[in-house]
């Protein structure tokens, strides 16, 4: 039970990648966007991509950290997949989210674009890498650490925790600290009084896609890294974002984070009872519940 | 000279026209009230003149300049804010960021402004980290303004300052009007608390079903029986 409790923090952590950047999107635009599990399957392919294709082609050597499954490569890749999918978020809501605000289109066409945008994305990376689960690297051996209480962990995994503990401080000292943080947080407050006030709110918007898809990209890696790419990757996520998201109050950051890690540990004890195919289900109760009793989420937040 | 000057004034939301005609003018260091019933059309007025809704016909000036159908966020810059009447703060954020949002089109340092902010709202000062969600409504009110001041405006717009706010407070809200005026911001105040506007006003306009109805010194019109009795109740 202590090691499915850890690994439920890790797959948390990786949820929490993407429900943070959900989270800033709905907060801002009052948008449900189904296409950002999507996101998160982009991320990991482009890596998949840079990895496998174009570094070695580039002739970097196919070196790994210590105990780690994942060298210089990845290294270079984890970076260059957020940046790309930043841009592609944001051209996405240039091309196709923005002229429907403009027209003042109503929740429900938005959230069918984003579905459309969605599936484009899933074909787009089946067409090019095909329906089977890929790995970074095939076949290697991760030897686990012995913890205390009989838990196996992975360098890997404490990898991925750190990893995101520190996106998590960086994306903190970004909302508090900088003006385009605090921009954001008065946006995803009262978007009205943000531009009365002289807020570029067009730039603050380009801002969030930027930082929620580059958050989703990392979540997309990480979870590549420790289980393994498919094209449904994202779509699967999908459900526990959303239900991190409501469970943390929608707009609220550290809600999602929170309600990531619930969502994480809930779905891998699960599997201590139920068979790992019913994960899924889990974070669908778990948001039916949340919905059903307390629509504003445990810390408060808009309601769902 | 006019600071803000408003010329034949159209608008309204969808396909009916709630403003009709309006003109009206702002002096420097002048506060002009506008007033009337519920529904007259005093919080469109304000909508029009800073651009949150697109005027049919007429014009608006700021400083002899034309603004006429410019957005919110290029108005604020040429030296006019607005505080709304309701949803006027930022709630999740602390008073602080509150005031430092107002300023967020300023490149230049600050932090004067931000302690002359401090200096009209000493009750702010101490309490500037606490978030603006937890505070009473006349502090939150001060918050509203501090943010639209921070801007260092010519005009002030305000939607309805004392709006649900405890009698003693209305006092307090006039009295700061008055201080912010006498830094030499202009303001032009819209309110249903009319007599008490009034007395604070170099002049008012009475609004009635979105056209002007009667302009004169502040004064003057609370001198005036048939105005008060028609539309400053009896």
């Amino acid at each position: 039970m202590p090691e499915l409790i850890v690994y439920g923090i890790v797959l948390g952590s990786i949820i929490a990648l993407g429900a943070i950047g959900l989270t800033l999107v709905y907060g801002i635009l009052r948008f449900a966007n189904f296409a950002h599990g999507d996101l998160l399957t982009t991320g990991a392919y482009i890596a998949l991509f840079l990895v496998t294709g174009l570094f070695p082609w580039l002739g970097i050597p196919d070196t790994t950290f210590g105990s780690l499954s994942f060298g210089w490569r990845m290294a270079l890749a984890f970076p260059i997949a957020m940046v790309c999918v930043a841009m592609a978020s944001i051209l996405f809501d240039r091309i196709l989210y923005r002229p429907l605000r403009k027209k003042r289109s109503g929740p429900v066409i938005m959230a069918m674009s984003a579905l459309g945008a969605s599936f484009i994305i899933r074909m787009i990376v089946l067409i090019l890498w095909g329906a089977d689960s890929l790995f970074y690297r095939p076949g290697v051996l991760r030897p686990a650490i012995e913890l205390p209480l009989e838990i196996k962990i992975r360098p890997d995994q404490i990898l991925i925790l750190l990893t995101v503990l520190s996106l998590v401080v960086i994306l903190y000292l970004f909302l508090q600290r900088t003006k385009m943080g605090k921009a954001m947080r008065a946006t995803a407050d009262n978007i009205e009084l943000a531009r009365v006030s002289g807020i570029d709110t067009e730039r603050v918007i380009i801002w969030t896609w930027g930082i929620g898809g580059a958050l989703a990209a990392a979540g997309g890696v990480l979870y590549g890294i420790d289980v393994q790419l498919h094209p449904y990757m994202g779509w699967n996520f999908l459900l526990p974002l959303f239900a991190a998201t409501i469970l943390g109050g929608i707009g609220n950051m550290y809600g999602a984070l929170i309600g990531a890690l619930i969502m994480g540990v809930a779905q891998q004890v699960s599997t201590a009872y139920l068979l790992p195919t019913y994960k899924p289900a889990i974070a669908f109760i778990v948001m039916i519940l949340i919905l059903l009793f307390r629509p504003q989420g445990i810390f408060g937040g808009r309601r769902a | 000279m006019m600071v803000l000057e408003v010329r034949n004034l159209t608008s309204g939301y969808g396909e009916t026209d709630i403003l009709q005609d309006v003109s009206m003018k702002l002096g420097e260091n002048e506060i002009v009230s506008i007033i009337g019933p519920n529904g007259a059309g005093k919080s469109t007025l304000l909508k029009t003149i800073f651009g949150i809704l697109k005027p049919r016909r007429g014009f608006v000036r700021l400083q002899d300049k034309e603004i006429t159908g410019l957005s919110p966020d290029k108005i604020v810059r040429k030296g006019m804010s607005y505080v709304p009447q309701v949803d006027n703060v930022f709630h999740s954020l602390t008073i602080q960021e509150n005031l430092e949002m107002g300023a967020f089109v300023r490149t230049d340092d600050y932090r004067d402004r931000l302690q002359e902010m401090y200096d009209l709202f000493p009750l702010l000062k101490d309490r500037r980290n606490q978030k603006v969600g937890n505070l009473s409504g006349g502090q939150r009110q001060m918050v509203a303004m501090g943010r639209a001041l921070m801007l260092d405006p010519k005009v002030l717009l305000l939607d309805e300052p004392s709006a649900s706010l405890a009698p003693m407070l209305v006092e307090m809200i006039f009295e700061k009007i008055v201080d912010i005026n006498k830094t030499g911001v202009a303001i032009v105040v819209v309110e249903q608390n009319a007599r008490e506007t009034l007395k604070i006003s170099n002049r008012g306009c009475v609004l009635s079903m979105g056209r002007k109805v009667f302009e004169d010194t502040g004064k003057a019109i609370l001198e005036n029986e048939e105005v008060g009795k028609l539309y400053l109740g009896g």
